[in-house]
């Protein structure tokens, strides 16, 4: 922590601290953070400062890898799945100019991943840690608007309106229709927000080597998982928990197991399905993954074709 | 196409350029000093200054100017710098009953000691345009319309034509025993700091106070007028609003006295409301209270009606109105964190909206095998 101290940024400015949070807000946040591993998946209010960025654009992120980052750690920060997103960009600049903050896109060489929504498709490391920035922590928001009762139902663990909620998806729809920020129970203990993670990504978070951590800025919650975790999302035995799947590979690299976005080509229909993952994405294509719509995309300098 | 585009960040760095020019405008016109908009838009530096939770008028100004007039972007601005600063200490409590005032009305007496004093308020001009104004060069003592131009000037901030003594309205009520009393809580402990702490509710008045004197003055105006049109039901007199100066005190633990650390301008409002009584508690007058910096009564009208809804717990009021849900109340009041999590809706949320494509293309094309196959078996079964 003192070595954080004396390693300020070569041009940062003086008035700022490394990593712009002052020392004794990164003790606090670290000590919810220490609360937050201990117990899996419950949230921990937390002293949630104005950052310099809006509330609501990752700020409960920002200040969980601010509280953890040091010089030796390499950093990625991701929205959608990509690195080049407006916002990732913009999180990743933050963390270059305040903590002088080594950077890659490589998700095998990040120590830390920020992340708005996805997960990255390559299987977590021990040794990482995944941040998750949160907009709404509370899994039982939606079904209970105040605060003060809902903590109550976490402490009596009474999710029998999540249930009965799932219930009537089902007999509405004949499925659960909630795609993203599907709930998880963690632990046997704590039902959790995922934040708002395609549900595809839910499996991924389950008995992960890497340390996950959530952060909440507008909400003043943190939460965590410590690795190898259980996470379990809500099902019913005659109703299994499913991920999406779509008809077609990545156009780009022809995976058929990553998260795709679609792109619309033209506004006669055209679509293109992609992967998510851009870093995933391109290193399958350094190895000769090739997509069927790879060359119309690369003729039309939508991205750069490896060169071989 | 940004998805698969790369380019995010050379947006990001051509957008700030834009942004710059587009604050500078037309650069044929002379650009505004801070000083000027600093002492000739100051009710504005007050909302910033409000809504920013920090009192210093230079750097309100100089929000308002890189905001280009945004209140909200300039709070904003306020805040991110305000969270940066080392906390030295908390400040002796501020007296507004030894305010310097500069105006000071009361609704429910004709007249009371030290009397009612105007001052400057835009409350009986006629809303019609000065088009003298449009013109640089206009000077207020040369547009002056009233007579009292060859005497002391009574209007200025530092009259001593006004009396010394000016008691607080609801004190005056006090002293007769009809208004309820309050006292600091035991032991009178330091006020909580929303801005360090974690909120838990229900939430005490200090922290209901905090939340609203940063809270957006155009939200507690709605739902102060929400209480008046029958979503709470107070029928509230204006006890007494003053404006003025009152000096801030702070005692260094090395010296172990109080220093005066110069003056600041406060709005303070205190509504009269009713109260019926209880079994245990004579009928008496209840209090809604609010304080704002700089020249701001509109806010701070609006803070006490919302005060006096969010205190219905205390009175054993039904809270039946969002004005009187504390949670309601300050997880919405609070306009940086409500426009962060609107404005974020901008942000791309391709990757989730993906997951709504695919379950309702699939829901849609199910449906329509099921009416298909309907469709089929339904004949048959008319034959």
């Amino acid at each position: 922590m003192n070595a954080h101290q004396t390693l300020p940024a070569d041009d940062a400015k003086p008035a700022y601290n490394y990593a712009y949070l002052d020392e004794q807000t990164k003790r606090m946040i670290r000590r919810a953070l220490l609360k937050a591993v201990a117990v899996p998946g419950y949230q921990v209010p937390f002293g949630s400062r104005e950052m310099p960025l809006a509330r609501g654009w990752g700020t409960g992120g920002i200040q969980v890898t601010a509280a953890i980052i040091g010089p030796d750690d390499t950093l990625k920060v991701i929205d959608q799945g990509a690195d080049d997103t407006t916002n990732a960009v913009s999180i990743r600049r933050f963390f270059e100019r305040t903590a002088d903050a080594r950077t890659t896109e490589a998700t095998e060489e990040a120590t830390i991943i920020q992340t708005r929504h996805r997960i990255p498709e390559a299987p977590l490391k021990a040794g990482q840690i995944m941040v998750y920035q949160v907009p709404t922590p509370e899994p039982l928001r939606r079904l209970e608007p105040r605060e003060a009762e809902t903590r109550k139902m976490h402490a009596w663990a009474e999710y029998g309106l999540m249930q009965v909620k799932l219930y009537e998806n089902i007999a509405r729809f004949g499925e659960v229709t909630t795609t993203y920020d599907y709930p998880v129970m963690v632990n046997g203990r704590y039902v959790m927000a995922p934040s708002p993670i395609p549900k595809f990504d839910n499996p991924k978070m389950h008995m992960s080597p890497a340390l996950q951590l959530f952060g909440a800025g507008r909400e003043k919650r943190i939460y965590a998982l410590p690795p190898h975790t259980s996470v379990k999302s809500l099902d019913f035995d005659d109703h299994p928990f499913r991920i999406q799947s779509w008809n077609e590979p990545c156009g780009l690299c022809g995976a058929t197991d990553s998260y795709l976005d679609e792109v619309v080509t033209d506004d006669k229909g055209g679509r293109m399905f992609v992967c998510s993952d851009s870093h995933h994405c391109e290193t399958r294509r350094e190895a000769g993954h090739r997509g069927a719509m790879l060359a119309d995309a690369s003729a039309l300098h939508l991205v750069e074709e490896v060169k071989s | 196409m940004y998805v698969a585009v790369k380019g995010g960040e050379a947006a990001i760095l051509a957008t700030h350029d834009l942004v710059a020019e587009a604050r500078r405008g037309n650069e044929s016109v002379p650009e505004l000093k801070v000083a000027q908009i600093r002492e000739q838009q100051g009710l504005a530096c007050a909302r910033v200054m409000n809504e920013g939770s920090l009192y210093d008028l230079d750097l309100a100004a100089l929000a308002l100017k890189q905001a280009q007039g945004d209140a909200i972007e300039a709070a904003f601005l306020m805040r991110a710098y305000r969270t940066t600063l080392p906390r030295f200490g908390s400040s002796e409590p501020v007296d507004t009953a030894q305010m310097a005032i500069r105006r000071r009305i009361s609704a429910t007496y004709k007249d009371l000691p030290g009397g009612q004093v105007l001052g400057p308020t835009y409350d009986y001009t006629h809303r019609l345009f000065d088009f003298a104004l449009m013109d640089e060069g206009q000077s207020a003592i040369g547009s002056r319309q009233s007579k009292t131009v060859e005497q002391p000037d009574c209007r200025l901030p530092t009259a001593d034509c006004l009396d010394s003594h000016m008691p607080r309205v609801p004190d005056i009520l006090g002293a007769e025993g009809l208004m309820e009393a309050e006292a600091p809580p035991e032991g009178d402990p330091r006020p909580f700091d929303l801005t360090r702490e974690p909120v838990s509710f229900p939430a005490d008045r200090d922290v209901r106070l905090q939340a609203m004197a940063r809270g957006d003055e155009g939200f507690l105006l709605g739902l102060g007028y929400s209480v008046q049109r029958g979503y709470g039901g107070n029928h509230p007199f204006v006890g007494e609003i003053r404006v003025g100066e009152v000096c801030v005190e702070f005692v260094p633990e090395e010296l172990g006295f109080s220093v005066d650390l110069g003056e600041i301008t406060l709005t303070e409002c205190q509504m009269v409301n009713q109260f019926q009584g209880s079994k245990d508690v004579a009928p008496q007058f209840t209090r809604g209270y609010g304080l704002s910096f700089g020249h701001s009564e509109r806010k701070a009208m609006s803070m006490s009606l919302v005060d006096r809804a969010l205190k219905c717990r205390e009175f054993g009021e039904a809270a039946n109105y969002p004005a009187q849900q504390d949670e309601f109340v300050l997880y919405h009041s609070d306009n940086v964190e409500a426009a962060g999590f609107v404005e974020h809706l901008k942000l791309p949320h391709y990757v989730d909206f993906q997951g709504e494509l695919e379950l309702i293309r699939r829901i849609t094309r199910e449906r329509e095998q099921r009416l298909a196959r309907e469709q089929d078996t339904l004949p048959e079964a008319a034959e």
